[in-house]
């Protein structure tokens, strides 16, 4: 039985990561309310799962209980109803250079909706490497394939975010 | 633009980038680099990038969250008498926690890893999510899993009794990595969730219109899951009694 020692000493676990569990479930499933439903239930989980926990990296284990969770509520969604991606309509402007795109606040937004527009498996790699900064080996653990895969999933998102970043020069 | 002829050095430039190549690797890729000027502004393109995702904002979690999980950090060890609803008082999502957290604690030993083979499974159906080794030969696929699993899990064929094997892949239920084998059954795909356990009993459930029989042998758990008739599907549990599990 999950007692009181298991509580606490899976939120103890948790807790340092907690902001980390939260942005990952926030650019996953892309709705506040939603990615705290989900952090919960990933909180619960992982309490439950709390005397299997033999990980050495603690981060790397409490973003795959809540990537997985994340992902539950999403397949879960789809079935519901397949719901066409909002894709952001992206403001042109001439004066840009590539490297200069994502400089100020506008190119930070549009790049913040290319992200939200990617496919989930490369929007969950990018965001593992780039805002949580975990390795190729934990972002393969994390999402659950090879290390292959997360090199070419990382590239083929970066090259979309940067084509939809070039795509805003006319 | 891109030289089709540096596709080969791109993954190592984005290894690069992000500190993940080797001593030997970084010095043929200086090397290249040196003197492709497109390598060099694949390279410019990733930093660019990279400096722009890392300014995206990382969300903070909500308060109240942060209250309640601080709280069940604090919590007295068992042996001192839990103040469950006062070490709670933390807003209403604390209490709602609190409340799951209690009913959790009132659910018997250990979390039911055969429920949760559902949502695996629904997951699983996603398109390119089903396997991630695609053979019908036993002898592919369970090699396979060596190295990606701390056990080995039976894998059997069944194509003669019209249950073939389609793959495996590596799944995740309880916290654990397991094996999942893939069977196809008609239009029908089955799931067989496989790991070390030593629980007993078997189990049908039939939940979000799937159909669930889970049964042990040989010191492993087997969850079969599918939107297969409950006969048939326990007509495939069959099979691996018949094969010795
Ligand atoms: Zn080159």
């Amino acid at each position: 039985m999950a007692d009181t020692d298991d509580a606490s000493r899976f939120a103890r676990i948790a807790l340092p990561h907690l902001d980390a569990a939260f942005s990952l479930a926030r650019w996953l499933v892309r709705d506040a309310a939603l990615a705290e439903d989900v952090v919960q239930e990933a909180m619960l989980r992982g309490l439950t799962y709390i005397r299997s926990y033999r990980e050495e990296n603690p981060k790397a284990w409490v973003l795959r209980i809540v990537r997985t969770t994340a992902f539950d509520h999403m397949a879960q969604q789809r079935r519901v109803a397949e719901v066409p991606l909002d894709h952001a309509a992206e403001l042109p402007d001439p004066q840009r250079s590539p490297e200069a795109a994502f400089a100020d606040a506008e190119g930070r937004t549009a790049l913040a909706r290319a992200v939200a527009a990617l496919p989930d498996e490369l929007r969950e790699c990018i965001v593992l490497r780039e805002l949580e900064d975990m390795s190729y080996r934990d972002i393969a653990r994390i999402a659950g394939v090879p290390l292959g895969t997360v090199m070419s999933r990382l590239w083929r998102a970066r090259q979309m975010l940067r084509g939809a970043a070039l795509e805003r020069q006319p | 633009m891109t030289n089709p002829a540096c596709e080969r050095w791109h993954l190592l430039l984005q290894a690069d980038h992000d500190g993940e190549l080797t001593a030997s690797e970084a010095t043929d890729l200086m090397v290249h680099l040196a003197g492709c000027a497109a390598c060099r502004a694949e390279r410019d393109g990733l930093a660019a990038l990279s400096e722009g995702l890392r300014a995206l904002p990382r969300h903070a979690a909500p308060a109240a969250l942060r209250a309640a999980l601080t709280r069940q950090a604090a919590m007295p060890p068992a042996a001192a008498p839990p103040r469950p609803r006062r070490a709670w008082a933390g807003g209403a999502l604390g209490l709602a926690l609190a409340a799951c957290i209690a009913a959790v604690m009132l659910l018997p030993r250990a979390p039911d890893p055969d429920a949760a083979a559902i949502a695996s499974h629904i997951r699983a159906l996603q398109p390119g999510h089903l396997t991630d080794v695609l053979s019908s030969d036993q002898h592919t696929v369970k090699p396979w899993f060596n190295g990606r699993l701390d056990y080995a899990p039976p894998v059997r064929d069944f194509a003669s009794a019209g249950y073939p094997l389609l793959g495996g892949r590596l799944d995740y239920l309880a916290g654990r990595d397991v094996a999942a084998l893939v069977y196809g059954r008609d239009r029908h795909i089955i799931d067989l969730f496989v790991w070390p356990s030593d629980q007993s009993g078997s189990a049908e459930h039939v939940a979000s219109g799937y159909n669930t029989v889970a049964w042990n042998g040989g010191g492993m758990r087997f969850v079969a899951v599918s939107d297969l008739n409950m006969a048939e599907l326990r007509g495939f549990a069959a099979l691996w009694g018949d094969a010795g599990r």
